[in-house]
Parts: C-alpha cells; sequence; structure tokens
C-alpha cells in the first residue's frame, strides 16, 4: 500500500516537540492541534483529526509497535471508564484554564515571566535557554512556556501509557479525543447502543 | 446427516465503550471497519473476515472477534 502525506505527520508530533527546545515561541505552532481537530468535529461532525491527522497518535504507534516499547497489555478497567475520561478532560482544562490566567497576570504586568516547563502540573523545568527575549510582549512567551508545558506533558503521559498498556493507549483518556467525540456525539442523531452479540 | 455449516469469524464493536479513536482502521487489511460519525467504529460484516487485528489494536479492548455460522 502506497502510504500517503498524513501518515508523516508524526514527524510534524516529533518536530514539534524538539523545536521547543530550542525556541519556546514555538510552542504556539500547537495551537494548530486544538483547533484542528474541534473545527473537524464542529464543522463536519467526524473525528477526521483522529482517525486521520493526528501526528502524535501516529508517534505513539510508530514506537510502541515498530520499535517495540509497548507491553501491549490490556489498558486497565478504570482507564477507559467514562468517569476517569470525562474526569481528565475537566481536570485538564482546569489546568489550562489557570495556565490562561497566569498568561494574562503577565500581559496585564502583575507578574513577571516566569522561564519554566511545568510537567506533569507538579515539576518545574528550569527553560530558559529557550527564550532570549524578543519584540513581543513578555506575556507572549509566557503562553508559550504555558502551553508547551501542556504537550510535554501530555506527550510524557503518553509515553507511560504507551509503555505500560498499548501503544495507543493515551487517546483512550486524550482530552482532545474525548472532546472532539462528545462533540461529535451532540450532532449524531442517533446514539450508539450498547451492542454486542 | 448434519447439515454442514462454516464457521467463521466476524469481529464486532461495543459501540457504547467506543472512543472513536480510528487506532482499528489503520490496521485492518481488508477496510472493513470505519468510525460513524466520531462516535464509533462499525464493522461491515461483509467484509471482515475476523483476522482480530482490530481487536489487537484497540487501545479500548472493546473489539471482540466472534465466531458465527456461514
Ligand atoms: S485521541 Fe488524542 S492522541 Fe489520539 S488520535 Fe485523537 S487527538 Fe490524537
Ligand atoms: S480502536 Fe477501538 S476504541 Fe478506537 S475506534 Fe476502533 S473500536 Fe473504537
Ligand atoms: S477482524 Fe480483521 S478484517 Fe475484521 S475488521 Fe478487524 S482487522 Fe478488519
Amino acid at each position: 500500500m502506497k502510504k500517503t502525506w498524513n501518515e508523516y505527520l508524526w514527524i510534524a508530533s516529533l518536530t514539534y516537540m524538539i523545536l521547543g527546545f530550542f525556541n519556546i515561541l514555538f510552542a504556539w505552532l500547537g495551537l494548530l492541534c486544538f483547533f484542528f481537530p474541534l473545527g473537524i468535529a464542529i464543522v463536519k461532525g467526524t473525528k477526521g483529526y483522529c482517525n486521520h491527522y493526528c501526528g502524535r497518535s501516529q508517534l505513539f504507534s510508530l514506537l510502541g509497535n515498530r520499535l517495540g516499547l509497548s507491553r501491549k497489555k490490556d489498558t486497565p478497567r478504570w482507564m477507559k471508564s467514562k468517569a476517569f475520561r470525562y474526569g481528565f478532560l475537566v481536570f485538564f482544562f482546569a489546568m489550562f484554564f489557570l495556565m490562561l490566567w497566569n498568561t494574562w497576570l503577565v500581559f496585564a504586568g502583575a507578574q513577571n515571566l516566569k522561564q519554566v516547563v511545568t510537567l506533569l502540573w507538579t515539576f518545574k523545568l528550569p527553560w530558559h535557554w529557550a527564550y532570549r527575549g524578543t519584540l513581543f510582549h513578555p506575556g507572549v512567551a509566557q503562553f508559550a512556556f504555558g502551553f508547551y508545558s501542556v504537550m510535554l506533558t501530555s506527550t510524557v503521559l503518553g509515553l507511560i501509557t504507551m509503555a505500560l498498556f498499548r501503544p495507543r493507549s493515551w487517546c483512550v483518556y486524550c482530552p482532545m479525543g474525548t472532546m472532539t467525540q462528545l462533540i461529535c456525539k451532540a450532532k449524531c442523531p442517533q446514539k450508539p447502543r450498547r451492542h454486542v452479540p | 446427516m448434519t447439515a454442514i455449516t462454516k464457521r467463521q469469524r466476524r469481529a464486532e464493536v461495543d459501540r457504547a465503550v467506543c472512543v472513536a479513536c480510528g487506532c482499528c482502521l489503520k490496521v485492518c487489511p481488508l477496510s472493513a471497519i470505519e468510525v460513524y460519525r466520531g462516535v464509533y467504529a462499525r464493522v461491515d460484516q461483509r467484509r471482515c473476515v475476523g483476522c482480530g487485528m482490530c481487536a489487537g489494536e484497540c487501545p479500548a479492548g472493546v473489539i471482540s472477534v466472534w465466531e458465527v455460522q456461514a
């Protein structure tokens, strides 16, 4: 089978993570991974992004399947429960808005720029080398640090569950995946029934 | 005399718990599975040969392969 261009999007995902080490402002590009999936879900009512264009899941699948970095064990039941998936979505967004709030404080001049990347919402990693000041307002950089933290955290979580369970176990609780499915559900005329023959 | 029955295998998705990620589509050698409106995956029972590739890949473990009478 001939490969199509979208099967190489994992390269874009990998490049994105690497660029953040050199210049944090590239983190802004990550907004594409927010607006694309949502746009497709809202306009077309499909998970076209997850199903065809998500580079991150391709990366997990490549590392887990091709390089054998996954145990390929069943994802635990609690992790795929609706309670955990929706709970994680809410938590993720709460943290996201907290990040936006901190960005706002920098824009408003109430707080100074913090050049750190926060991993797993807890660990503050020094990241000052990736920003040397620009013509932009420090708030622009603060958002970049915050957004990169979100992307790095989700990548690390995804890598952990890839190693422990199936390569794409992250997709079970990925907030973008859960949210786009919720939008699609809201737009879909028939509700899925429990379907076991 | 017993009737000759051919046993075949088919994949089936538990739609209520599918997360519609589409891992299954990428591995199906017969393109027998699709994600319906971003809500759940469904199997085209006429094309599926029950190889189980999709079931092995599904991160939510919601695909099972059943024996059917054909
Ligand atoms: S669930 Fe998340 S990681 Fe998985 S394909 Fe969708 S957007 Fe990508
Ligand atoms: S891989 Fe599993 S959870 Fe994902 S769409 Fe297919 S059946 Fe649904
Ligand atoms: S069992 Fe095999 S043929 Fe049937 S849907 Fe799954 S991957 Fe495709």
